[in-house]
């Protein structure tokens, strides 16, 4: 991405004692990435330094954890926690299943209406539920779910994405292995666990991971379902920590920001590599 | 295989019963429900909803708000759409590069991907405050007067596309790299041996190769730009009066401040419309740029 042609016809392999265009280019590519951390490195910053630091920046500076601390006690962020944990393992785990047995069907099975079904799990590429909120929102109020977990996460389980993703996949396992597998005297059901399922663990990390990124920021449908601390999930429960009284300090408010955030961004800093491998495995272009 | 076939369609609908119930539940039939709901009244206290044939769509052809949020809209789609795609571009460009300190590169790019939009608009709600705010701090340094980006109508709706593009753009990288690593590295050999400079090879080369990307992007990028309004809950809820306001949050404060559920439904429908129109469209035109391997 340079302007630059008039960097003559070059080796490849041969490395030039001083590149300009490449020192260029190395310098925009660091000047962007900490303009994309600002953010999150000036939270770090004023959630671990008392408050009287929020806008002076010194290397003295105190290290602090008392802004977490109050924050933690301030709100519920415990049960939070535990509501978003219980809500992420139930969408990702039923969004596992139902996907998987229908990308097996579309994948490996003919049937009549098959083009059609399937057009049918596309159109959610477009027309999400968190769009349809309004009448989510009645569907939910006529089955008595209201202000439950299971109402934030049942629109969200059967995903188009999922098995559109997964039935890529499962279409370039070898017609050999399912007929081996077969004859060996496996179930259909069989031959998805012992062949389909272990081939395709790429795609299964890969969507897991942004499943689980997707429903752990959720934040729209969860406020709109949910009206009570035994069922809001971390999103929910930030926004109302942040607003609930003005007086609250920066420091603490970024500090519950860094808390709801952070098993994510460790997680994800962890398993970055598998992530982005996986991703590019899972064959997504 | 003899009597097997009627077997298998009876299995292979079986798997997919469980999924497909769930699918018309939530997505299907809240579809076609929005577009008739929009041709009844909303039900209020004792008085029943009944059929009022387009009331509620001449009432929106008059509602002042909805204009607005709809121009509001299509700015935030025309500034973060092509923006965050040509950022996605470069970012994975440079990673793909193996410039120095590629993992770090990667990290930064993509670490907004994982943070949740309504806490990190917290983060961006400082950097906005006027006069105090890190910004300001900046403009302060080098004598610039003080600025209320989130309170004045000029700036509130830029303050909120800049944050789209930033919390966008590292999740487009992804697939940008997914993409450019399937490109056989014999492909920049060849160009380099025939003298092609490195513009030349990635507007020649690369790019096109890239276009079936670029349209799954593209698609997704058109549907963010309805989707994506946790943030506008945190910094302005719209303000003021409805400058930085988006058709997803009008819909959610006509639903469930103002309780008018017809309405809300009405708006639905343009907005269904409108996302249909244009994935359907660009799909079309892209489609006939677009090189399938």
């Amino acid at each position: 991405m340079t302007q630059t042609t008039s960097t003559a016809p070059q080796s490849v392999s041969k490395r030039k004692p001083f590149d300009f265009d490449r020192s260029l280019n190395t310098f925009a590519a660091w000047c962007l990435a900490i303009l994309w951390l600002m953010p999150l490195l000036y939270a770090v910053w004023t959630a671990f330094h008392p408050s009287e630091f929020e806008t002076r920046f010194s290397l003295f500076a105190p290290l602090t954890l008392q802004n977490f601390l109050q924050a933690w006690n301030e709100a519920p962020f415990a049960r939070y926690f535990l509501n978003t944990v219980i809500l992420v393992t139930g969408i990702v785990s039923a969004q596992f299943l139902l996907c998987t047995l229908a990308a097996y069907a579309f994948a490996r099975f003919t049937f009549p209406g098959r083009n059609l079904l399937f057009t049918l799990v596309l159109l959610q590429l477009l027309v999400m539920p968190d769009i349809l909120i309004v009448q989510n929102y009645q569907t939910m109020r006529s089955f008595g779910l209201i202000d439950t977990i299971a109402a934030i996460g049942l629109p969200y389980i059967a995903s188009g994405f999922g098995i559109f993703l997964l039935r890529q996949t499962f279409m370039t396992v070898p017609k050999e292995l399912d007929e081996a597998a077969r004859v060996e005297g496996c179930s259909f059901l069989g031959v998805l666990w012992r062949v389909y399922i272990p081939l395709a663990k790429p795609t299964y990390l890969a969507y897991g991971l942004v499943s689980v990124s997707h429903h752990w920021n959720n934040f729209v449908w969860p406020l709109i379902v949910t009206n009570s601390v035994e069922t809001r999930p971390l999103t929910v429960g930030l926004s109302i920590f942040a607003v609930t009284d003005s007086g609250i300090q920066w420091s603490v408010i970024n500090a519950a920001t860094l808390m709801t955030s952070g098993p994510l961004l460790i997680a994800f800093l962890l398993f970055q590599r598998q992530f982005v491998q996986s991703f590019i495995r899972a064959g997504i272009k | 295989m003899r009597n097997s076939a009627r077997y298998q369609w009876i299995y292979a609908w079986m798997l997919l019963s469980p999924a497909m119930i769930f699918l018309i539940t939530f997505t299907h039939y809240p579809a076609v429900q929005t577009v008739v709901s929009s041709f009844f009244s909303t039900a209020r206290g004792r008085r029943k909803s009944i059929f009022i044939g387009w009331d509620n769509y001449t009432t929106l052809m008059a509602d002042e708000v909805f204009w607005k949020v709809l121009v509001n809209n299509f700015w935030y789609a025309v500034w973060t759409i092509p923006l965050s795609i040509i950022l996605s571009l470069a970012m994975a460009l440079w990673v793909n590069e193996k410039l120095r300190g590629r993992g770090f590169l990667r990290m930064a790019y993509f670490t907004p991907t994982v943070l949740p939009l309504i806490a990190v608009a917290n983060i961006w709600l400082f950097f906005y405050t006027p006069g105090f705010g890190l910004i300001d701090q900046i403009r302060g340094l080098l004598s610039y007067p003080e600025q209320n980006w989130m309170g004045s109508p000029d700036t509130a709706l830029y303050s909120m596309i800049a944050v789209a593009i930033w919390k966008e753009a590292g999740f487009f990288m992804i697939f940008y790299l997914a993409a450019l690593q399937t490109i056989p590295p014999s492909l920049r050999e060849a160009a380099a041996i025939e003298g092609a400079g490195k513009f030349y090879y990635f507007r020649r080369v690369a790019f096109p190769l890239l276009m079936p990307t670029t349209l799954f992007v593209s698609v997704n990028a058109v549907i963010n730009s309805f989707r994506l309004v946790d943030h506008i809950f945190v910094m302005t809820e719209g303000g003021p009066n409805n400058a930085s306001s988006l058709l997803l949050f009008y819909i959610y404060e006509v639903a469930f401040d103002y309780w008018d559920t017809a309405y809300a439904a009405t708006l639905t429908v343009i907005m269904l419309t409108i996302l249909t129109t244009v994935a359907i469209g660009q799909f079309f035109f892209l489609d006939k740029k677009v090189h399938y391997k």
